[in-house]
């Protein structure tokens, strides 16, 4: 579908900065390496309400704005800090914009993040808000000794839209979604980690969401691989974005920004906006991106935007996703246990 | 009770809410009706300046009920950019590294949790302004 007058006026990101590799989880279960090399772990006072709030702020900044201005406050999250009460308000008012302000939290497995960004997309385009915020966070979970483990990570990044051409970072020009029932992953209430179906992971779940929503976001644009300069697929590990790319006709260097699952981990509702916000660090004005997520249970989203001309003049106004990485420290395995709440601490 | 004291707080620990004197012009954290400077009733409240160098700083190792999960944690005195001195924890720092006059920034982080049936109580803590820079 084709999108008119909505742009990116400013995006962020937050990234914990604790790090565990996954060695160090591979040697706990007697194996010796995992998928990627090492995730991002979020610390005892962090969550995914934290990261969200220091990912719109950053946005903010970007933005130019205050945040009063946001109309609009969307969080995509599968791991919300309450199961009842809504993280937008928390994120709405330490941001300044509450109380006029339309608020609600998306639950889309890894999508959410990406379904906050077309749903503010439509406010902004359809005039019904002059500004929107959307931020995709999460801080995953996968149980002790399994293979989720080793790729479960924290961080999210914050997007907001308006329709105002001048200064933009980039502007919406198309928006596609793919989704189906398939059972591949899902988690119930009150259960601390999710369950998988293993024999829907790849082929009927990944591949055939993220294939179709890139094909058809781009039959319905006339346009081809090659007509993009970067492209973001969502990321569970390093392999199957790098597989879908291939199959789809996309080289190495067009996923190579959005690509940060084996230096960060998958973060969720968080992969997608993240990998793109990486792109938008370094992209030229009038270059075209395509992003891709996917969500378990199960579709994608497909969002194509061009680069334009503010983006030099924004992308200094907060920390880059390379200067979140770059500002790691690594812990080990009991630490990281402590972290994430997996011991008992009798409470 | 705690929950309103909580929810009234909300604007002082999510944005560093302050006063500011219409008169002297004196700068108020927590807010202050009365300036202490002056004496005014005359004021304005104002979102300060979310930066600051440490001023004093303490390791705490026995905390108060509620904050046993995250000891053992630094706690501070952070001399805001804006003027007035707020005692805040420190985050995302190995006690070692924390230094008198070191630079830092506000975030907004977990303070507390009531249990695993109680409220999550949100507001500000300093971090070494490092995120900048990327060391
Ligand atoms: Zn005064």
């Amino acid at each position: 579908m084709k999108v008119r007058n909505a742009f990116v006026k400013g995006y962020g990101v937050a990234i914990p900065r604790y790090r565990i590799k996954d060695e160090a989880i591979a040697k706990n279960w007697g194996s010796s390496r995992g998928p990627i090399e090492e995730k991002a772990v979020a610390g005892l006072d962090e969550d995914s309400t934290t990261i969200a709030i220091e990912a719109s702020r950053n946005a903010l900044r970007r933005a130019g704005i205050d945040g009063e201005k946001i109309e609009v406050v969307f969080f995509g999250s599968e791991s919300k800090v309450y199961a009842v009460k809504p993280t937008a308000t928390i994120i709405a008012e330490a941001i300044g914009a509450t109380p006029q302000v339309s608020a609600a939290d998306f639950e889309f497995a890894c999508k959410a993040g990406t379904e906050a960004m077309k749903c503010c997309t439509a406010y902004v385009s359809s005039e019904l808000a002059d500004y929107a915020l959307a931020v995709g966070a999460d801080t995953a979970q996968g149980r002790p000794g399994d293979e989720l483990e080793y790729t479960a990570a924290s961080g999210g990044a914050a997007y907001i839209f308006s329709r105002e051409p001048e200064n933009a970072i980039a502007s919406v020009d198309e928006m596609y979604s793919f989704t189906t029932d398939t059972p591949d992953f899902w988690r119930r209430p009150e259960q601390k980690y999710p369950m998988h179906g293993f024999r829907f992971t790849g082929e009927p779940a990944y591949f055939k969401h993220v294939t179709m929503a890139a094909i058809e976001i781009m039959n319905s644009m006339g346009a081809s691989p090659k007509d993009f300069n970067h492209v973001v697929f969502h990321q569970p590990n390093v392999k199957f974005p790098q597989n879908v790319a291939e199959d789809l006709g996309f080289t190495k260097e067009q996923i190579g920004y959005g690509l940060l699952s084996g230096r960060i981990g998958n973060t969720y509702s968080g992969a997608t906006p993240v990998g793109l916000a990486n792109i938008l660090d370094h992209a030229k004005p009038g270059e075209k991106i395509l992003a891709v997520s996917f969500g378990s249970g199960a579709g994608s989203d497909a969002i194509a935007f061009t680069v334009m001309d503010g983006v030099e003049k924004k992308r200094d106004l907060a920390p880059s996703v390379e200067s979140y990485i770059a500002r790691k420290v690594y812990i080990d395995y009991a630490t990281y246990l402590r972290f994430r709440g997996k011991i008992d601490m009798g409470d | 009770m705690e929950i309103s004291r909580n929810w009234r707080l909300r604007y002082q620990r999510y944005k560093l809410e302050g006063t500011k004197c219409m008169d002297c012009g004196n700068v108020s954290f927590p807010p202050r009706r009365v300036c202490p400077k002056c004496g005014s009733e005359n004021y304005a409240t104002k979102a300060l300046m979310p930066t600051g160098e440490v001023y004093s700083y303490t390791l705490v190792t026995s905390p108060p009920e509620y904050f046993e999960s995250q000891a053992p944690y630094p706690v501070a005195m952070v001399k805001l950019d804006d003027g007035p001195l707020v005692s805040t924890q420190l985050t995302d720092v190995n006690y070692d590294a924390i230094r008198i006059g070191m630079r830092v920034e506000m975030v907004t982080r977990k303070l507390r949790a009531y249990g695993k049936n109680g409220l999550i109580i949100y507001g500000y803590k300093f971090r070494p302004e490092e995120a900048k820079d990327g060391n």
